[in-house]
C-alpha cells in the first residue's frame, strides 16, 4: 500500500509534470496587503524583480533540446522553470499593485522595451546562439544566481508580504542554480585546455554587465524596508565569486564594464540592441492575435 | 576530440521518510557529485525532503535472478555491465 | 536446451524477463532496436514543440509547454537506460540516429506551424503515443515494462494539456477556432500513420507478439485510436478530414478512409519536411556539447588521480 515508489509518482502528479502550473498555489496563505509606499514606485520595482527572471528564463529556455547531455537538457530547463515561476509571481504583484486592470500577460506581452525593466545582463545572447556557448551560459548563471541570491536573501524581510514569500521561495531555488553553476565552472575550469578557455571567455563577457547588478536604483532607494538595495549585497557576492573562482583557480575578470547611456540603463528601460529581438519573438503571437484566450 | 561517454550511474530515492531507498531508475553523469544533482533534476523533480543514493553502475555486484549464470555463455560483458535496474513494488497501480 | 525453454515459459506465464536472465539473440536485438527507436523519438519528439517554447502566447502556456518538452527529455533518458540494459550504450545509440542508421516515429518530420499544433499534438500525436504505450506497460523486458510505466504516467497529462488547449482556443476567436481545425486537418492522417503500416504488411508484428514484446497488432492500435478520437472531435466542435469516417454497429468500431501509405514510406525513407533539419539539429546540439562532455570527464579522471 504504501510505498517509495507512490511518493514518487502519485503524490502531486499535478506537480509532478508540469511544475509550473500550480501557481496560484504557491503563495498560498500569503497575505496580499500592499505596503503605505508610491505605487508606481512598488509597482516598477516588482517589474523589475520580475523582468529579470523573465528574460533570462527565455534565453535559458533556448536550450531546451540543444544542451550539451539530456541530464544537462533536463537541469536548464529546471532554472528557465523557476524562473519563469519568479517572474509569473512578481509580474501579478505588479499587475495587482499597479491595479490597472492588466495581468501578467498584458505586463509580459504588451509592454514595449521601453518599458522593460531587467538589467542588460540577462537579455544578452550567451548561448546556444552566436553570441555564446555553454561557458557563457554557465559564467552568466554564476554572476545572475549569485547576485540574485544575495538580494532575496535581503528580500525575505521585505515590508511587502508578497515580495517576502516570493524572496523566501526564491531563495532555495536560486541556492540550487548558483550550485550548479559553481559546480560547472569548477569542470569547466579544471577539465580540458579548451574548456578552460570557454569558461574564462564566458566570465570575461558577462563580467562587463555586473557593474550595473550593483547600482542603486532611485526606486530602490526610495523604497527603503520594502526593497533591497543592491549596493548592500555585493560584498556577498564578491566573496561567493571568490570562493569560486579561486577553488577553480581562476582569476576574475578585469573586463571594461559596460556604461550606462546618460545614465540609464536596463532599471531604467534602456537595453541592449539584442533585446528588440528577444522581445519581438516572445510576444509576436500574443500581439499578432488581439482578443484570442490561451 | 574523443568520444567521451560519461558513466552509467543507478539512482536510489526514498520516497518518504520511514520507507528504503528504492531503485527508480539511471543516469550518466561525470561523476559523482553531478550525478547526485541530475538525479534530483530527474527523478525527484525536486521534490524537497527525498533522500537520493547514486552509485556507478558498475561498483554493484548483482546475482542472476535464476541461478544460470555458469551456463550461459555472455556475449561480451558490457551486456552485463547494466546488472540491476531493480523491480518496481508490485503493487504500483498502472493506468 | 532448457534455457530457451525457461525463456519460453517465462513470457509465456506473462513474467517478465530481466536483463541478467539468458535471451534469444533476436529478442535481444528487436528490443535494442525499438527502445532505441522509441528514445530517439522522445528525443527528436523535442523539436517541434520545442519551436514554440519562446513564442508561447501566455506565461502559463510556455510554462506547461517548457515542462512538458522537458519531461520529453526525461522519457527519452529512461528508455536510453532501458537499451542500456541490454549491452547498448547511449552514445553509440546517439551516433547511430545521427548516422541515419536508426529511426524515430515519422510523425516528427512534420513541421508545427501554428500555435495550435503544440494542442493538436498533444492530443493525437501524445494521444496515439498513449495507445502505443500503455501495453508496452505489461511488455515482457522488465526494465522497459518499467521506463514505460513512468513515461505513460506523464504522457497522459501530456495529452490533457493539448487538449485543454484546444478548448480553450475553441472558446476564443474564429481565427483561433480555424487555426485549431486547419492544424487538426494536417496532423489527423499523419497521427493515424504513428501504428505503422497495415499488419498484412508489417515484417516484425508476429515475432514481436509471440515474445510479447508488443501486445497487440498496428491496425488493432490504430482502430482503438479512431474510436477513441472519433468523440474527442465532437465535444472539441472540430471534423476529421476523412469523408469514410463512419460508426460502424455491425464491428462496434467506427470504420475510416483508406490511408495514404505512398506518403509513409516516403517519410519514412528521409522525404518528409522535416527529417533532414530533426537529425542535423540533434547532430548539432550532440557535436557542440562534446568539448562540455569531454571537459566534466577529464575533470572527474583529474580528480580520481589526485585522491
Amino acid at each position: 500500500m504504501d510505498n517509495a515508489y507512490d511518493g514518487l509518482t502519485d503524490a502531486g502528479e499535478e506537480k509532478h509534470w508540469a511544475f509550473g502550473t500550480g501557481f496560484t498555489a504557491a503563495l498560498a496563505g500569503v497575505g496580499r496587503d500592499i505596503p503605505a509606499v508610491d505605487r508606481d514606485s512598488l509597482t516598477a520595482y516588482c517589474l523589475m524583480l520580475g523582468d529579470d527572471a523573465l528574460v533570462y528564463s527565455q534565453r535559458l529556455a533556448e536550450w531546451c533540446s540543444r544542451a550539451p547531455e539530456l541530464e544537462e537538457d533536463v537541469a536548464l530547463a529546471n532554472i528557465a522553470l523557476d524562473l519563469l515561476g519568479q517572474a509569473r509571481l512578481l509580474l501579478s504583484r505588479a499587475a495587482e499593485v499597479e491595479d490597472a486592470g492588466r495581468d501578467e500577460d498584458a505586463l509580459a506581452y504588451l509592454r514595449d522595451e521601453r518599458q522593460f525593466r531587467n538589467v542588460r545582463l540577462v537579455e544578452l545572447d550567451c548561448g546556444p546562439g552566436p553570441g555564446g556557448d555553454f561557458g557563457t551560459t554557465i559564467a552568466r548563471l554564476l554572476v545572475f544566481s549569485t547576485w540574485r541570491l544575495a538580494v532575496f536573501q535581503r528580500l525575505v524581510g521585505s515590508a511587502d508580504p508578497v515580495l517576502a514569500a516570493v524572496a523566501a521561495k526564491g531563495v532555495k531555488e536560486l541556492a540550487y542554480h548558483r550550485d550548479h553553476a559553481a559546480q560547472w565552472v569548477l569542470r569547466l575550469a579544471g577539465g580540458t585546455e579548451y574548456s578552460r578557455e570557454r569558461i574564462v571567455a564566458g566570465l570575461d563577457k558577462v563580467w562587463a554587465f555586473t557593474e550595473e547588478l550593483f547600482a542603486t536604483h532611485p526606486i530602490e532607494a526610495e523604497l527603503d524596508g520594502v526593497a533591497v538595495d543592491p549596493a548592500a549585497a555585493r560584498a556577498e557576492f564578491d566573496q561567493v565569486i571568490d570562493t569560486v573562482l579561486s577553488a577553480a583557480g581562476l582569476e576574475r575578470p578585469r573586463t571594461t564594464q559596460v556604461a550606462a547611456l546618460a545614465g540609464q540603463a536596463g532599471r531604467d528601460g534602456i537595453h541592449t540592441e539584442a533585446m528588440g529581438y528577444l522581445l519581438a519573438e516572445l510576444q509576436h503571437i500574443a500581439r499578432s492575435m488581439p482578443g484570442a484566450v490561451w | 576530440m574523443t568520444r567521451s561517454s560519461w558513466p552509467l550511474y543507478e539512482v536510489f530515492v526514498r520516497g518518504k521518510r520511514g520507507l528504503n531507498h528504492v531503485h527508480v531508475g539511471s543516469l550518466h553523469a561525470p561523476d559523482d557529485e553531478m550525478a547526485l544533482r541530475n538525479a534530483r533534476d530527474l527523478y525527484t523533480r525536486r521534490n524537497e525532503g527525498v533522500s537520493i543514493w547514486v552509485v556507478k553502475a558498475e561498483a554493484i555486484t548483482a546475482s542472476s535472478p535464476d541461478e544460470k549464470d555458469p551456463f550461459f555463455a555472455p556475449s561480451g560483458d558490457k551486456v552485463y555491465r547494466h546488472p540491476t535496474f531493480y523491480a518496481i513494488p508490485e503493487d504500483v497501480p498502472h493506468l | 536446451m532448457d534455457l530457451e525453454r525457461e525463456f519460453e515459459q517465462t513470457v509465456a506465464a506473462d513474467h517478465r524477463v530481466e536483463p541478467r536472465d539468458w535471451m534469444p539473440d533476436g529478442y535481444r536485438a528487436t528490443l535494442v532496436r525499438q527502445i532505441a527507436q522509441h528514445a530517439h523519438s522522445e528525443i527528436i519528439g523535442m523539436q517541434p514543440e520545442g519551436n514554440w517554447i519562446s513564442r508561447a502566447p501566455s506565461l502559463r502556456r510556455k510554462a506547461i509547454l517548457l515542462a512538458k518538452v522537458q519531461d520529453e527529455a526525461g522519457h527519452g533518458l529512461y528508455l536510453y537506460a532501458a537499451a542500456e540494459t541490454l549491452g547498448a550504450d547511449r552514445e553509440e545509440l546517439t551516433e547511430k540516429l545521427i548516422a541515419g542508421r536508426q529511426k524515430y516515429s515519422s510523425i516528427f518530420n512534420y513541421p508545427t506551424l501554428t500555435y495550435a499544433d503544440v494542442g493538436v499534438i498533444g492530443w493525437l500525436v501524445d494521444g496515439a503515443a498513449i495507445c502505443n504505450q500503455v501495453p508496452l506497460c505489461r511488455t515482457s523486458y522488465g526494465p522497459y515494462a518499467r521506463a514505460m510505466i513512468r513515461v505513460c504516467k506523464e504522457e497522459s497529462f501530456h495529452q490533457r494539456q493539448g487538449y485543454e488547449l484546444l478548448m480553450t482556443m475553441m472558446s476564443g476567436t474564429e481565427q483561433q477556432r480555424a487555426l485549431v481545425q486547419e492544424s487538426v486537418d494536417r496532423w489527423w492522417w499523419p497521427s493515424l500513420m504513428m501504428f505503422g503500416p497495415p499488419d498484412a504488411e508489417s515484417s516484425n508484428t508476429e515475432q514481436s507478439m509471440l515474445w510479447r514484446i508488443k501486445r497487440h497488432t498496428n491496425d488493432e492500435l490504430r482502430q482503438r485510436f479512431v474510436d477513441m478520437s472519433v468523440p474527442q472531435a465532437a465535444k472539441l466542435g472540430v471534423t476529421l478530414p476523412d469523408p469514410h469516417l463512419v460508426w460502424n454497429a455491425e464491428r462496434g468500431h467506427h470504420d475510416f478512409g483508406e490511408i495514404d501509405w505512398t506518403e509513409f514510406w516516403q517519410v519514412v525513407k528521409g522525404a518528409g519536411p522535416c527529417n533532414a533539419q530533426r537529425v542535423e539539429h540533434r547532430r548539432k546540439a550532440h557535436e557542440d556539447g562534446a568539448w562540455v562532455r569531454e571537459a566534466a570527464t577529464a575533470y572527474a579522471r583529474k580528480k580520481e588521480q589526485a585522491a
